[in-house]
């Protein structure tokens, strides 16, 4: 007993020391002017990219290493990142409103700005690169070409204009605008060679390229020729590839690195705190990623929607992210829109839905009459997760304890990414647990993961459903925001009712980085905010 | 000799040729491939196109022969390719990680040969003693424990004693410099890792030292050197210690040439951008043309490390000769 009391004392204690420093560290972070110089040094999650091109790749480890050495043309602002409705210029020199019924966005680009090798960056130099997004050439990869469908050219009739021309008008064009991927590069260096940025870096962001040791380093120094005044403050930086939790922890611990800017899970949180006390700054944000539940269709029972209801009601997804929350990246419970995006379902609605009603035993009830209905009641199947302890096989093992609650029994098959991937793709599965990860918040078009896959080919539910792609298409060509939500209500409850698939949980960011490094803001994508151009320390 | 070495390096080839073959069809029999990790892990959702582009550019999209034949051409003439996780070519990538995985091999030789041959040897001459029995323990507490182990609990006890005794917690450095740019830092990196595996390593040389050397002193001709009244000492460094190192050098030969590539849980332990490192990237990534390369580089470590350990028998001994 007097073990459980001291447990809470400390546990409290603890929570209160971490509420200090949470609003030491806010509070720092308002006060005082940024002081110019020094180098930050930060890690990076992960053994290193595959290329340099952030226009190519998808993962965070290229850009969490190339982003402070390009410019983009619009982005979330730097000092509202959490906001999901806030853009702002960045090569441009202010947002345009879209004419001609919201097919055309004229961009006015900033002048004066220089590549690092010295060469003036104008429109040209935007249109190519938005181009190799949008248009790629054969045989030029460009990874988020199809969230531009929308767009039907980009032109740059003059050195200080682009203009986007739309097929359709839509919400998502904008968002979709402040991709933190789509660095501007040079149009010289993309017509000698559409794969130049493969292997180099030249860009007109706040730092250039010093040094880059393979799967080691990569070092910036600050851009004297940058067109924010005054930024960026830093003399420079060092990122060092760091895959391991244990280092980065440690190094953070021992000042080796001042922070990691994915996310490190709460019991890494908790002993920096308990260690480090004031000197140890946490940053905490919900995460536009979470886990999805997906069902194969194909595979019997789980053509039977009862079938697939029943898994959904057997969660209790309210007290489970309560409880994860202390062992894992996870918190926030939500639909499948990003819970603080103004189309997002509210709790209420939310409550509504398969899988999120509040009332758990009556859930558990009518799942253990679905699968007796459908003659599944004493069903056995395999969960296919993920060889990552953050949160997968957190998330999985949870799940898996959920679904025994109503009789069925679950095993968990645990493999590397490659062998997960490909397992999904070619539906070798019954049930599988997956990952939906967004950078700039986006609804509308993130969303379209959940498309079935005769129209989007990397979902894994391998089912067909021609009212969601009618609503879907609606949806991306809706131009008001209030119609837009009734609309997302109505996608979601179709996917819902059906038992398509299932969101569990949002991830939430834990960024806990040394106190001395200011004016850096989390936002709900460790994709967004990475230039590093506002980032001062405080030594 | 000379048509001894000759011998062993041209069996190089076929072993290679066998490596090679089998690291192919191994590789391709994991499910998934490089495009998909590449495109898909970060969990986003990715345009399909870029896995069709990707296959044809890697040349995936051809028959596996033409891939294996390409591959083996390749080899014989020494072009190992581009990695196709990173698009740089092969040996880029293993020469920036051999130099930290070879200084550690080196640093963890030094420790274990310096550990384990003179405390094997006076465990087995004081046989039975308390020092035997201190030093056993010691071996046995090497054998036992994992290097990943203790590297975690070395780094642990590091950062408590000097935050306890400094105010400031310090760890060795998490970014490689090479030794002739800054030996301080390159070495306060190195030198807890390499104990950490020298450990292990000077434990099981130990054991093996001492049980050769029991062996070696039960021998006819030591017999016979102290029948001829020769000193302790003499009989022990001179007659004894000689013989008795054969099979410890065919162990640090094999251990060494393990350590080049066999590093894995220690270099993610320290961030040690070494080979262990690279090779178990590769495997997750699947990038077929790396792993290719380094189960290649492996193979010829082991190659040249047992044809070393060869001639040095007929160093250690000369009644071994290669006629």
């Amino acid at each position: 007993m007097a073990h459980n009391r001291d447990g809470r004392c400390l546990s409290l204690g603890l929570m209160l020391m971490l509420g200090a420093v949470l609003m030491f560290g806010a509070n720092a972070a308002l006060a005082g002017a940024p002081k110019r110089g020094g180098i930050l040094t930060y890690m990076i999650p992960a053994d290193g990219g595959p290329s340099l091109d952030g226009h190519r790749e998808t993962t965070f480890a290229v850009l969490h290493a190339t982003a402070p050495f390009y410019s983009v043309l619009i982005r979330v602002n730097p000092d509202n990142p959490s906001s999901t409705t806030d853009f702002q210029c960045d090569l441009c020199t202010e947002m345009p409103q879209p004419t001609d019924n919201g097919l055309t966005y004229r961009f006015k680009i900033r002048k004066g700005v220089k590549f690092h090798d010295g060469s003036p960056l104008t429109a040209q130099d935007v249109a190519a690169s938005w181009n190799k997004i949008v248009h790629p050439q054969p045989g030029v990869a460009s990874a988020r070409e199809s969230n531009f469908v929308m767009v039907d050219s980009i032109t740059a009739p003059d050195d200080e204009t682009v203009v986007f021309k739309l097929k359709f008008a839509t919400l998502t064009f904008v968002p979709a605008l402040a991709d933190p991927c789509a660095y501007i590069y040079s149009k010289k260096k993309l017509d000698q060679d559409m794969h130049w940025y493969e292997k180099n870096i030249m860009g007109s962001g706040p730092f250039k390229l010093t040094e880059y040791q393979v799967g080691q380093s990569i070092k910036g120094e600050r851009n004297p020729d940058y067109y924010h005044p005054g930024q960026p403050y830093l003399d420079g930086f060092v990122a060092i590839f760091a895959p391991k939790q244990s280092v980065r922890t440690d190094a953070i611990r021992a000042d080796r690195a001042a922070l990691e800017f994915r996310s490190l899970p709460p019991s890494a949180r908790d002993q920096l705190v308990r260690e480090l006390h004031d000197k140890i700054t946490v940053q905490e944000s919900d995460w536009n990623c979470g886990n999805v539940v997906t069902p194969n269709h194909q595979k019997k029972p789980f053509d039977d929607v009862r079938v697939r209801q029943a898994l959904f009601l057997a969660i209790d997804q309210w007290k489970g992210a309560q409880a994860l929350s202390k062992i894992a990246i996870i918190k926030t419970v939500g639909g499948i829109v990003f819970p603080g995006s103004p189309l997002a379902a509210t709790k209420e609605e939310l409550q509504k839905l398969i899988g999120y009603g509040p009332d758990i035993e009556a859930a558990r009830a009518e799942a253990r009459r679905l699968l007796r209905e459908a003659g599944q009641e004493h069903l056995e199947f395999e969960l296919l997760n993920r060889n990552v302890d953050q949160p997968y096989k957190i998330v999985g093992t949870w799940l898996v304890d959920e679904w025994s609650k109503v009789g069925l029994k679950v095993s968990q098959k645990v493999v590397p990414t490659g062998p997960w991937l490909d397992a999904m793709r070619s539906g070798d599965f019954t049930v599988a647990l997956e990952a939906n990860c967004q950078n700039v918040v986006n609804p509308i078009a993130d969303v379209g993961r959940w498309l079935p896959h005769d129209v989007q080919r990397e979902n894994y539910g391998f089912f067909s459903d021609p009212e969601m792609v009618e609503i879907h298409d609606r949806m991306l060509r809706e131009t008001d925001v209030d119609k837009a939500r009734i609309l997302m209500r109505k996608f979601e409850t179709r996917i819902n009712q059906q038992a398509h698939q299932l969101m569990v949980t949002y991830w939430y960011r834990i960024v806990p980085m040394r106190s001395y490094v200011k004016g850096w803001k989390i936002s709900p994508s460790h994709y967004l905010n990475q230039d590093l151009a506002n980032i001062w320390l405080d030594k | 000799m000379y048509r001894y070495i000759i011998k062993r390096v041209l069996l190089v080839i076929p072993t290679l040729i066998g490596a090679a073959a089998l690291v192919f069809v191994l590789m391709r029999l994991i499910p998934g491939d490089v495009c998909v990790v590449r495109l898909g892990s970060s969990g986003g959702t990715f345009d399909p196109k870029a896995i069709a582009l990707c296959h044809a550019e890697l040349g995936m999209d051809r028959p596996l022969v033409v891939q294996f034949i390409d591959f083996v051409w390749g080899i014989m003439r020494f072009d190992f390719g581009t990695s196709m996780w990173s698009g740089n070519p092969v040996t880029t990538e293993i020469w920036a990680r051999l130099p930290i995985s070879l200084e550690i091999a080196i640093l963890a030789t030094v420790i274990a040969i310096a550990i384990a041959i003179p405390l094997g040897a006076v465990s087995a001459v004081k046989q039975n003693t308390w020092i035997d029995l201190v030093v056993r323990l010691f071996a046995v507490g090497g054998t036992a424990t994992p290097s990943f182990w203790l590297g975690l609990v070395s780094l642990l006890i590091v950062l408590n004693v000097t935050s306890a005794v400094f105010g400031t917690p310090w760890m060795p450095p998490i970014e490689y410099v090479p030794i002739w740019q800054d030996p301080i830092h390159n070495l306060s990196m190195a030198l807890l890792p390499a104990v950490t595996v020298g450990y292990r390593y000077a434990a099981v040389s130990m054991r093996m030292t001492r049980s050769a050397m029991l062996e070696v002193m039960q021998e006819d001709y030591i017999r016979t050197a102290r029948a001829k009244g020769l000193i302790n000492k003499l009989i022990i460094n001179r007659h004894a210690l000689k013989n008795a190192l054969l099979p410890v050098v065919t162990l640090i030969g094999i251990e060494f040439a393990f350590l080049i590539g066999g590093l894995v849980v220690t270099e993610q332990v320290f961030n040690l951008n070494g080979v262990g490192r690279l090779f178990v990237q590769a495997v997750q990534n699947q990038d077929y043309t790396l792993t290719q390369a380094l189960v290649m580089l492996t193979v010829i470590i082991f190659v040249i490390s047992n044809l070393l350990v060869d001639l040095l028998y007929a160093w250690l001994d000369p009644r071994i000769r290669y006629a």
